[in-house]
């Protein structure tokens, strides 16, 4: 063959400016602002970063292996520990999978369990990132507390619901484990009435906020071309102005019977991606509204499913579902026995990181840490 | 939305000279998949990328998947004299097949946009073996979303990417040698153990202790 000439997407080279003087920073793994452990090990020029090398494996615990060893359901519950703000739709994508995998219907409310616990998880995932977001940008406390304060509510029903407030462990392959208490739905319904004043206060607390426009505007921006090409999701993606939600283009569940829009950003910056969080929050507030009137009576579980001598027949699947944090993917291939022969994450933090190097060339140190808080990350998913 | 065989035959007309193998997969999910040749992988994945009727922009997931060497047992017919009279006896003979290292990718498109979006095309190489012969083209250069996928594949698999960028582990740490997602994978018997400079302080303190029990002999 030939060699063919195509484009490929590389960070840009960035010079010293030739005083000798350059200082290497490993910024972590014990950095307040790295939500974990994680490090970055930056050179910098001045306050210049010239160039920036993500590491990662601190946590790494080989979730894969683990799962490749147990049974399908054992595995369940330690989807909870990837992204650990987000447990609900991780153990939706994981039933998903299985799902596709073993050819399972879900039942049409337990369809509707999943899309209102999904958005609830979605609204306290993107309040919390705002929060920390601007704890690193100085707003020690206040905003980050508001969304707590908002986030305790949701999580009160997930533990009246699922018995946990975190490690939620509540989707079947083919439907839920349990159904709702009673008058569950109600305290949901005044949770969500409560949601767009929280927003709008959030809103005016920040979003005119000089000190947020000073420090987010035109820093850390992220083309569309390169976001493509380096598979970013979610909220960062939608950020540079690329029409993609997965919700939208695979109506997984029953996404397709709802009414809502996909904000876009214009500049790919982290005032955007700020600003989308808070529009997807709106969003998702517009499908609770439509999916807690509807929800119908009737089972919760597939009578095909079975919990104990669960064996897919051989063959594999990947299945994928829009989480908080961008595409969360799981690729499963059987091999007819009864745990999966291949267990594969595709986690959208670690994805999501690619780009970081490009999005902080140039800019000031100060900066990197605003810009690594954008991209909204969980360690027990990135390191698995 | 297309499928894999339509996608088959658009890369057969406009890269005749390329080898693709449709490998069925039987599961309900029917994601069918394209077995590439690796000579050839990089050219059909920037086909797959560029071209217009396919804009395969978006490449999501990349792992591996080991396939150890099996024991298969197949039924051979062989002659042999049974009370006295020479017959066909089918007879069970074990031979063993060998392992490989396969590297699968998921390919979306978002150029299309929402509405007419192509499932996931999957695509997969094999190396040759699973010990000496395990590299295979990095996909990187076309797609960058597979950077941290493949070294994450080179770190836990062990399938080395030629091209790749920066081919380093991801999640064990540097001097590690073993490759622990592959099946025959054996776990340490001391999880905690690395060598450390200590070690080779105790192990002068033994010699110095040996030579000067010697001078003093």
């Amino acid at each position: 063959m030939s060699a063919t000439a195509f484009k490929s997407y590389r960070p840009p080279v960035f010079e010293a400016d030739g005083d000798g003087e350059v200082l290497e920073v490993a910024m972590g793994p014990h950095h307040p602002s790295t939500h974990g452990v994680f490090r970055m090990d930056v050179a910098l020029d001045g306050e210049r970063v010239i160039k920036l090398k993500p590491v990662f494996g601190y946590l790494h615990r080989n979730h894969e292996k683990i799962a490749e060893k147990a049974s399908y359901l054992a595995s369940m519950p330690y989807t909870d520990r990837l992204d650990y703000f987000c447990s609900l739709t991780n153990n939706w994508a994981y039933a998903l999978a299985v799902e596709k995998l073993a050819g399972l219907e879900v039942p049409e409310r337990a369809e509707y369990i999943r899309v209102i616990t999904a958005e609830l998880t979605r609204i306290q995932n993107h309040a919390s990132a705002i929060g920390f977001l601007m704890q690193e940008m100085g707003a020690s406390g206040t905003p980050l507390m508001y969304a707590f304060r908002e986030r305790e509510k949701i999580l009160d029903v997930f533990e009246e619901l699922t018995g946990s407030r975190m490690m939620c462990n509540y989707m079947r392959f083919g439907g839920c484990r349990v159904e709702l208490p009673k008058g569950w739905l109600e305290k949901v319904k005044v949770i969500v009435a409560g949601l767009p004043g929280f927003i709008d206060e959030v809103e005016a607390l920040l979003t005119g906020n000089e000190i947020l426009m000073a420090r987010a505007q035109g820093v850390g921006i992220l083309k569309p071309d390169l976001a493509i090409n380096a598979g970013i999701t979610g909220p960062m993606l939608r950020a540079a102005g690329v029409n993609y939600d997965i919700r939208k283009v695979d109506h997984y569940g029953i996404y397709d019977r709802f009414k809502f829009r996909v904000p876009l950003g214009d500049h790919g910056d982290i005032y955007d991606r700020y600003m989308i969080r808070v529009l997807e929050m709106r969003e998702s507030v517009r499908i609770l509204e439509q999916a807690i009137p509807d929800i119908p009576a009737g089972p919760i579980m597939d009578p095909k499913s079975k919990v104990r001598g669960f064996r897919p027949k051989v063959g594999e699947a990947y299945g994928r579902i829009e989480a908080p944090k961008g595409e969360l993917g799981f690729y499963l291939i059987s091999d007819g026995s009864g745990n999966p022969y291949r267990y594969r994450v595709r986690p959208p933090s670690l994805i999501n990181l690619t780009v970081l190097e490009d999005m902080c060339l140039g800019q000031n140190v100060a900066d990197v840490v605003l810009i690594f808080g954008s991209v909204d990350i969980v360690l027990g998913e990135v390191d698995r | 939305m297309k499928s894999a065989e339509e996608i088959l035959a658009a890369i057969q007309s406009a890269l005749p000279e390329v080898k693709v193998e449709l490998v069925v997969n039987a599961s309900p999910s029917q994601q069918h998949s394209l077995r590439l040749d690796p000579a050839s992988a990089l050219a059909v994945a920037v086909f797959l990328r560029d071209d217009p009727t396919m804009g395969f922009d978006y490449c999501s997931n990349a792992t591996g998947v080991d396939w150890p060497d099996k024991e298969v047992t197949e039924k051979v017919k062989v002659s042999k004299v049974v009370d006295g009279v020479e017959q066909l006896v089918e007879e069970p003979v074990k031979r063993i097949q060998s392992g490989y290292l396969e590297a699968v990718y998921h390919l979306f498109s978002m150029k299309q946009g929402p509405g007419n979006e192509p499932g996931p095309v999957v695509l997969r190489m094999r190396t040759v073996n699973r010990t000496d012969q395990v590299q295979l083209p990095s996909l990187t250069p076309v797609w960058r979303s597979v950077e941290f996928q493949e070294r994450e594949i080179f770190d836990l698999f062990g399938i080395v990417f030629t091209g790749h960028p920066d081919l380093r582990r991801i999640l064990m740490w540097d001097e590690y040698e073993d490759h622990p997602m592959r099946k025959d994978y054996v776990d340490p018997d001391d999880y905690e153990y690395e060598p450390t400079p200590h070690d080779e302080v105790l192990k002068r303190a033994e010699e110095h202790k040996t030579k000067t029990a010697e001078v003093a002999q």
